[in-house]
């Protein structure tokens, strides 16, 4: 029998193992392809320069990095208000019936295909923007719209659980002291509820930053830094899937080390993103 | 909630990395047609071909059918430039060197075997709304990808800003576009539209009423209007026929007189096996 337990802890194990050696593995790949060329172009002519012409030995990718940053920034803006609000309603205003028929369609949402929001916002949600606002549709706007809904379930649920989470005495002590449910929700359960809610955030920005299929149909791939958000953009996951068809020698190696900027970037993010995390916990 | 962050930024990587490892792997099935070649001598050797990146892919779709055909041939398909083909072809590097455009002036002394296998045509597309522009010049589509004409009002359509769509950097079309059209020194507007398919160009030009790109001629179809490029339609006939003018010939050169083995190639390319291999995305030339 011990020997039978031995054998499921060693599998057990090696699974576990599997998983961080890919993890590693991957890595090691992205940064032995990627890391020589950002070194030979220099780092600040990688990150610093709006020059993409990879055939022309041209690779300045800071439009693609502010391109990430203002589509996942345009996404949260977005989408978080809407997400926390609804996380709010079903966990505490909302009646059983409401939330049976609301919660499935989050999980729907959350069961859509990428490519199926990117189709959906090429065909409609492009040329609205086209007809209604400067531009030609193609635009950080498009791009920040579609991302916002697509992390909509992640927020809410994450929002969800944490406000669900919050101990019942918090609520009926402030209650008990004369605040109206509005006040407690505002004053008491959504602090008391502030570190799930900033995780659901980072893990919407995660989503957001790594998404590429549905941001590649409706951002317009442009490399040039935009001026305003009805401007096209291209995203660092955009440049690696829209060129990677053809890519071949400096070209190729060029769009690893996109990978890895991608990578150190989601890192840093993170990192002050944890940061955050703590401290509202440390407050709480 | 650092590690999913983690795991999704590795995950895209990972997907970049498999996809960025396949490029070389898409090679059709050809139906065996053994039987048929039976009461032919059995051929073997090895061909070398050298040259344009644009003609690789098909030479090497060809080449495969070819040894499937006859498995004692071995063909060996390298990359390198229109140029490197010409010049391989001269030299003798290569058996058969591969260019995706017209022999220059200072290349044609060489006496090169000049083998048409296949042609490109590239259609320039606007919105079937677009009613008032059916016909465009090669200068106007220059100036329109420059940036010195940013108004459908300049070539006689409605006050309409053109959204200007283009390939991405390292595609074949856009290649051959920038060949054809563009020239040496002129350069692509930054602002251009980037999609990066011949269909995603397509669906582009299709929604947008005010959009103009351009995509493989075999790519056509009713969702968008083909433009007259000087007057002439874009169809494999004018292509065929030299007078559409945005479209570049596929050779296959040789030094000397074909023999053996690689004439028994080039044979094969222009036969019906072979242009029928030519004609899923290029033009037939027979």
């Amino acid at each position: 029998m011990r020997a039978y337990e031995r054998f499921i802890e060693i599998v057990l194990f090696l699974f576990a193992i599997t998983a961080v050696l890919t993890v590693l593995l991957i890595t090691f790949f992205v940064f032995r392809e990627g890391l020589p060329i950002i070194f030979s172009e220099g780092i600040l002519n990688f990150v610093a320069s709006t020059e993409w012409a990879p055939l022309s030995g041209k690779f300045g990718i800071l439009s693609m990095i502010l391109g990430s940053v203002q589509v996942t920034l345009g996404a949260i803006i977005l989408g978080v208000p809407i997400g926390v609000a609804c996380a709010v309603y079903l966990a505490e205003i909302a009646d059983k019936h409401i939330v049976q028929i609301v919660r499935p369609g989050i999980e729907l949402l959350a069961g859509i295909p990428s490519v199926v929001y990117g189709f959906f916002g090429l065909s409609v949600l492009v040329p609205f923007i086209r007809n209604h606002f400067p531009g030609n549709g193609f635009s950080i706007l498009a791009g920040s719209i579609i991302l916002a809904i697509m992390i909509l379930p992640t927020v809410i649920n994450i929002s969800e659980t944490s406000i669900r989470s919050v101990p019942e005495e918090y609520k009926s002590g402030s209650l008990a002291l004369g605040a109206s449910h509005w006040q407690t929700i505002y004053r008491v359960i959504l602090p008391a509820a502030k570190s799930g809610i900033i995780t659901s955030v980072i893990l919407g920005m995660g989503r957001a930053i790594g998404e590429t299929m549905a941001v590649i149909m409706v951002t317009g791939n442009v490399t040039k830094v935009a001026g305003s958000i009805f401007d096209p953009v291209r995203t660092l996951t955009g440049n690696i899937a829209i060129e990677m068809g053809y890519a071949a020698g400096d070209h190729r190696l060029a769009l690893f080390a996109t990978g890895v900027v991608l990578f150190v970037f989601i890192m840093v993010l993170n990192l002050i993103a944890t940061f955050f995390a703590q401290k509202a916990g440390e407050i709480k | 909630m650092q590690k999913t962050a983690l795991v999704l930024g590795l995950l895209i990587l990972a997907l970049a990395l498999v996809f960025t490892g396949c490029q070389q792997s898409a090679v059709k099935q050809i139906p065996d047609e053994s039987n048929e070649s039976g009461s032919e001598e059995k051929l073997s050797g090895s061909i070398t071909i050298a040259g344009s990146t644009s003609v690789q892919p098909l030479a090497e779709e060809l080449a495969q059918a070819f040894m499937e055909k006859y498995p004692d041939v071995k063909i060996d398909v390298q990359g390198g430039g229109s140029s490197v083909g010409v010049q391989s072809a001269y030299e003798g590097v290569a058996d058969i060197g591969t260019a995706s455009r017209e022999l220059k002036d200072k290349e044609k002394p060489y006496g090169l075997h000049e083998h048409v296998i296949a042609k490109d045509g590239i259609a320039i597309v606007v919105n079937p709304a677009n009613k008032a522009v059916n016909d465009i010049t090669m200068e106007q589509i220059k100036k329109i990808y420059t940036g010195e004409i940013t108004n459908w009002k300049q070539l006689g359509g409605n006050d309409a800003k053109i959204t200007v769509v283009n390939r991405e950097e390292g595609s074949g079309t856009r290649g051959a576009f920038t060949e054809i059209v563009m020239g040496k020194d002129a350069k692509f507007r930054d602002d251009c539209i980037i999609q990066p398919s011949n269909g995603s160009v397509r669906q582009t030009v299709a929604t947008d009423p005010n959009a103009l790109g351009f995509i493989s001629m075999g790519m056509l179809n009713d969702s968008v209007k083909g433009l007259k490029v000087n007057g002439v339609d874009p169809t494999p006939e004018n292509v065929v026929n030299g007078s559409y003018k945005i479209a570049r010939p596929f050779l296959m050169l040789t030094k000397d007189e074909p023999q053996g083995v690689v004439k028994a190639f080039l044979d094969f390319v222009c036969s019906e096996k072979g242009q029928e291999i030519v004609g899923k995305e290029y033009i037939r030339v027979k």
